[in-house]
């Protein structure tokens, strides 16, 4: 029984990341559809690292770059995830500097870019970049970047959360093991103390939500 | 420094006797224009500091500074030294190059609190906030902000400590549904983005938390190696209104922080008098 729940958890913990690294996919295509651009991008923060990993990638760059790590202070993406600030450069070509690094980086030296920080509540999750955009840039486009970036900040609090569960199931303890013992537990109870164990439940949930507000 | 040497009065109340002693000059005109506020002004005389990614000193755009730290981080300990590695990736360059735009004669600092690694972010802006605080620059320009609400009760003492110190911070709105600071304070002037090409033309903005809205559309800015790029945030609006005060405080440098936002407001575009 254990082992079965286990596994339901861990299966939908599974495809829970697969379904979010879909999301974000989804999301890169729509940013570079929307604004015509040629490609556009999520990395996510590994904090331990202290490095950004490539979770998605539309158009150029899509086959290579997805898994690709660097350091998160690299370039104009270490810029915006460090001060939180979007940025839009028109024509980074300009910028030797910045040119030889998403060269080196990517492999692909983008004319400009529009970068904006992942935020969710308080952490900075990452950073969505969309390059070489055909639109004529206005407030408006800023505004459009800012709410997909807001979109993909979701999605990626949603992976990293699922992505946490996986390896605390994976290591077979924490607080969700705990969680996943107490559900177990309770599924192989006779009926009269499984309801007094769910009422048990329920009022230990009382209390810790009373507790939280 | 535009301080006023005075007898010190009590903090909290004002004797009958103290009156005369804080009496002002009203040398405010009945109608408040740009000719009074920032006519013929340079800058000269006005101490800013650019908390960013470093300035290049040589950028023919920047022309030269007066000093520039790094700020770093060394186990929790805040290190300030002296900064000889110019700009780490450009942007301070960009606003210290807008700012010599519009205030020529200022004196331009640098306090580099970026290139310290994503963790080392938080603890660096706050050691270079409170450096800068304690230089008694007139006008900080910060074109970043912190969303870690750890640091959001320590960073509006010490904004606030600069405004009662007649330090007046410049900081970027944020244009993304969050919550991140120091722009959210009312003791800073907090700064989003307008689309026109004048680099003279603010808005007062009357639903704040944003107060101001300045040039922040396809900017061509100083760069990295001497170059030049085009570029678009509120990044590069709060430089526009800090070069603004750098005017406003170059001609009348008896004005307090309150005093200062009070011209900025009758003297904007969308205001009073843009004579």
């Amino acid at each position: 029984m254990t082992e079965d729940l286990h596994a339901a958890v861990a299966a939908g913990v599974l495809s829970a990341d697969a379904s979010y690294r879909s999301l974000l996919q989804s999301i890169v295509d729509v940013a570079r559809a929307i604004f015509a651009a040629k490609a556009s991008s999520i990395t996510l923060l590994d904090e331990g690292a202290d490095e950004l990993v490539f979770e998605a990638v539309s158009g150029e760059g899509a086959e290579t770059l997805v898994g690709r790590r660097m350091p998160s202070g690299t370039g104009i993406m270490g810029w915006t995830l460090t001060t939180r600030q979007p940025l839009v450069i028109e024509d980074v070509a300009k910028d030797p500097r910045h040119a030889r690094e998403a060269a080196e980086e990517t492999g692909y030296v983008p004319k400009g870019l529009m970068s904006v920080p992942l935020l969710h509540e308080e952490r900075a999750l990452g950073v969505l970049q969309v390059l070489d955009r055909q639109t004529p840039f206005s407030l408006h486009e800023m505004e459009l970047l800012g709410l997909f970036g807001n979109q993909a900040a979701i999605a990626l609090d949603l992976l990293q959360r699922a992505r946490r569960a996986k390896e605390v199931l994976e290591a077979g303890g924490g607080e969700v093991g705990v969680v996943a013992r107490v559900a177990t537990a309770l599924d192989e109870l006779e009926d009269e103390r499984r309801e007094a164990g769910l009422r048990l439940l329920e009022a230990l949930e009382q209390v810790l939500r009373e507790r939280r507000e | 420094m535009a301080d006023v040497e005075r007898e010190s009065i009590p903090a909290w109340s004002l004797p009958a006797d103290a009156v005369d002693r804080i009496r002002l000059e009203g040398d405010w005109p009945d109608h408040t224009t740009r000719e009074w506020a920032l006519g013929a002004a340079s800058g000269k005389g006005v101490r800013v500091c650019v908390l960013d990614s470093g300035i290049d000193p040589d950028h023919p755009l920047v022309g030269g500074i007066d000093g520039a730290v790094a700020v770093s981080v060394d186990d929790e300990e805040v290190l300030v030294d002296e900064d000889d590695e110019g700009d780490l990736c450009g942007h301070g360059t960009a606003c210290a190059g807008i700012i010599r735009s519009l205030a020529p004669d200022c004196s331009l600092f640098s306090a580099r609190v970026l290139g310290a690694g994503y963790t080392g972010s938080g603890p660096a802006l706050l050691g270079g906030l409170r450096w800068a605080v304690e230089q008694g620059f007139d006008l900080i320009n910060m074109s970043l902000s912190t969303t870690k609400s750890r640091f959001a009760g320590i960073l509006h003492e010490l904004v606030d400590s600069a405004y009662f110190r007649r330090t007046m911070l410049v900081a970027s709105a944020h244009n993304m549904p969050v919550e991140s600071y120091p722009w959210r304070f009312s003791s800073v002037i907090s700064v989003g983005s307008h689309e026109q090409d004048d680099p003279l033309v603010w808005y007062y903005n009357p639903d704040p938390p944003v107060e101001f809205f300045a040039r922040g559309v396809g900017i061509d800015v100083a760069w990295l190696d001497g170059g030049q790029i085009r570029v678009t945030g509120n990044s590069f609006a709060t430089p526009h209104m800090t070069g603004i005060c750098a005017l406003v405080l170059s001609k009348h440098p008896e004005l307090t922080p309150f005093q200062l936002k009070s011209v900025l407001y009758l003297t904007a575009t969308n205001v009073g008098s843009t004579e």
